[in-house]
């Protein structure tokens, strides 16, 4: 085998299963390539505004809202009309189910980023879906007090003032990464216990922040994150995109990446080389829990409101499951952020399909157990040898006949 | 003259028992009736179902392995009962049928782990999600359980009435005698034996000819049990099932297992820790539910909190018992 091929072996089994599933929807779902052009309502960054009629269900959280949007769209119809003489290529967006799967999987896009550094130094952060709600409450929280003008920053007025609460999200997920960083390198628990102890605790603090309400918002900067669209694209897969490319920079062009694998390989030889082995993986929490961050903003904006309960729930096991399908060993040593980013969206294609398919939400699940112990297995090399030498025997037993 | 000396390994657990009942203290002095019988029982009836998952749960851990599947198991074979029971089938069949499904998922999750060494966390978590979606195949709606004679004979008659409104109830006998059961299982038998072995030291486990996959599947097919038993016991207290219910119960476990001294790594800790680890949760619960002020949500802050605590002291007794051992 030549080289370049083990360089993209890990991305065989994710690809081929996303390709069997996208297969799938091919023949089975009506219009599920279709990708329109269409053209952006309003020339202020806005909610996601048009609902075609021939809308092929979207996914659960969306509904409500798609509902709300229909019966606007004629009125902003008519104003678009008007504005879209001026409106340039940038104006125009794409529509159809493929670009919603990117959008609604860009949160576990981005959860798997952070998630594959830590887990590649051979640990674990299970406390991302508390930081989400943590994040997503500071923000909520904020902005409500902007939009009363009881917050300093509140002169700046509603067009620009969402940049303090999202800083303020990412401060604060940053230095969750750092609390849950300063356990695991500086006190030395393990991974999983050290992280536990947020996920336990974390969505208390997150309701704390909220005072257990759900703030609701609807500044157009914040709800822009997960529902607006920039150059063809929604925002958010544009977030996803930057954040890929920075940590890709990173670990590949600088020696963070040799650093975090040699660290996850083995500390104590990594550290009698002279790597900062502590401080390595003391990054990794603080980039994971940034990452939490973001994926938390994207929640709440998605939704227009911090839900402290629900904000991220189980969202961790997908980004660890999104990590793993994507070829990067939970031992830690090794790590492929691109099949990352192949897993979320084969988890994500794989939910949208159900809901196509008319699942219920709550019975998505199972299938989702399936492919996961599936693709676990294929990966497995204990259960790849076993099959081998089934194939093996087999194959002998014809040779003797 | 011998000195006396506290063994080490003894330490963490009572310092549950201390944390104990110094909550309960602080709860007496705050508040009348907090130390009446009456509250003291019900801190039992109403965790009878938290503790039985924690027995599994204390288990799996003490191999060095977790288990995630607990939460979904216990709503599963709940919805499972009410279901089976309201539509007219004999409640013991249901119960049985309840816990040979528990049974065998749990070995089934022990065959996967050991069979293929996937890691211990993702097969369970894969189960988590598999056996809660069951739970919502079986129903998306919550079932109540009405007029069953099996149901209202475990009720009424199988209740030890201890005095006015003092109810000893039969989940909770059911829950002490799982408990001794697993506190014999664990120190008195062979296999209970080789779970602490494996715990410590797989590879050493394996090279002395203790059966470690055996052991294994086993540990894992006896926290099914746990966590499917735990189900029956649950759908008993709320005379109900709810797919919905117990999300996030297998970390409430997991964190009455730390409090209950056992270490994350396995091999250190015992069974009978977890009973105190239960009852801490449940008292900060009660507490909090007595002052009426203080938010619920600062339930999950202290208990996050006293977990943390746990973990520093443990970290801090594997640190002084090591460097003991150096010296010697």
């Amino acid at each position: 085998m030549n080289k370049t091929s083990n360089k993209f072996r890990h991305l065989v089994w994710p690809l081929v299963s996303l390709a069997l599933l996208l297969l799938f929807n091919a023949i089975f779902t009506d219009n599920f390539f279709k990708i329109e052009i269409k053209k952006q309502e309003s020339a202020k960054p806005a909610v996601q505004t048009v609902v075609p009629d021939n809308l092929p269900a979207a996914a659960g959280e969306a509904a409500a809202q798609a509902e709300a949007a229909v019966q606007e769209v004629p009125e902003q119809a008519q104003t678009s009309a008007k504005d879209s003489k001026g409106v340039s290529i940038f104006g125009y967006y794409l529509y159809g189910t493929p670009i919603d799967i990117l959008n609604q999987g860009a949160k576990v896009m981005v959860l798997a980023i952070g998630m594959t550094l830590v887990i590649a130094t051979g640990g674990i952060d299970i406390s991302v879906g508390a930081v989400m709600a943590i994040a997503g409450a500071i923000a909520a929280l904020l902005i409500s007090l902007l939009d009363a003008g009881k917050c300093p920053g509140a002169g700046m007025g509603p067009e620009f003032y969402w940049i303090i609460p999202i800083l303020a999200a990412l401060v604060l997920a940053t230095v969750a990464g750092f609390w849950n960083g300063m356990l695991v390198a500086g006190f030395g628990i393990q991974p999983m216990v050290a992280t536990l102890v947020l996920m336990v605790a974390g969505r208390g603090v997150a309701q704390l922040i909220t005072d257990g309400q759900i703030i609701t918002f609807d500044n157009p900067g914040l709800v822009f994150l997960c529902n607006g669209h920039a150059l063809f694209l929604p925002f958010s897969v544009w977030i996803v995109i930057t954040m890929y490319v920075i940590a890709g920079l990173l670990t590949r062009k600088t020696a963070l990446g040799l650093f975090i694998e040699s660290v996850g390989n083995n500390e104590r030889a990594s550290r009698y080389a002279g790597i900062e082995a502590r401080r390595i993986k003391w990054l990794t929490y603080v980039i994971c829990g940034f990452c939490a961050g973001v994926a938390g903003l994207l929640a709440a904006s998605n939704i227009k409101c911090a839900d402290s309960n629900n904000a991220g729930l189980y969202l961790e096991l997908d980004a660890i499951l999104a990590t793993v399908i994507g070829g990067t060993s939970m031992a830690g040593g090794r790590f492929f952020l691109s099949g990352s980013l192949v897993g979320a969206i084969l988890i994500q294609t794989l939910t949208t399909t159900m809901y196509m398919k008319n699942v219920s939400p709550a019975i998505v699940q199972v299938p989702k157990a399936m492919v996961v112990i599936i693709v676990c297995l294929l990966q497995s090399p204990v259960f790849r040898a076993k099959v081998l030498s089934i194939f093996a025997s087999k194959a002998a037993k014809g040779g003797v006949q | 003259m011998k000195k006396f000396k506290f063994p080490m390994r003894y330490v963490p657990i009572s310092a549950t028992i201390l944390v104990f009942f110094v909550v309960y203290l602080i709860g007496i002095i705050s508040f009348d009736n907090f130390g009446s019988p009456r509250v003291f029982l019900d801190l039992f009836t109403d965790n009878a179902y938290l503790g039985i998952a924690a027995i599994g749960t204390a288990l799996v851990i003490l191999t060095g392995g977790i288990d995630l599947s607990v939460g979904s198991i216990i709503a599963f074979t709940s919805i499972l009962i009410a279901k089976m029971v309201s539509s007219g089938c004999n409640a013991m069949i249901a119960i049985s049928l309840a816990l040979a499904i528990g049974i065998l998922f749990g070995m089934l999750q022990g065959w996967l782990i050991h069979c293929f060494s996937l890691p211990p966390f993702l097969v369970t978590l894969a189960g988590m999600f598999f056996i809660r979606g069951c739970g919502f195949i079986v129903s998306e709606e919550s079932i109540g359980i009405k007029n069953d004679p099996v149901f209202s004979f475990i009720q009424n008659d199988l209740t030890i009435r201890l005095g006015k409104g003092l109810n000893l109830r039969f989940i909770v006998m059911l829950y002490l005698a799982v408990l001794l059961v697993a506190i014999f299982f664990s120190h008195r038998t062979r296999a209970g034996r080789s779970i602490y072995a494996i715990g410590d030291n797989e590879l050493a486990a394996t090279l002395m000819g203790i059966p470690v996959g055996r052991t294994k599947i086993m540990t894992y097919t006896i926290a099914g049990f746990c966590s499917a038993l735990a189900g029956v016991v649950y759908a008993i207290y709320l005379k109900a099932g709810n797919p919905l219910n117990c999300v996030g119960l297998e970390m409430d476990a997991i964190a009455a297992v730390v409090i209950g001294g056992t270490l994350l790594t396995g091999g250190v800790g015992y069974v009978f820790g977890s009973l105190f680890g239960v009852l801490v949760l449940g008292l900060i619960q009660t507490l909090i539910i007595f002052d009426g002020r203080i938010n619920s949500w600062w339930t999950r802050i202290i208990v996050g909190l006293l977990v943390l605590v746990f973990i520093f002291m443990q970290n801090l007794i594997t640190k002084i018992s090591k460097s003991k051992s150096k010296s010697h």
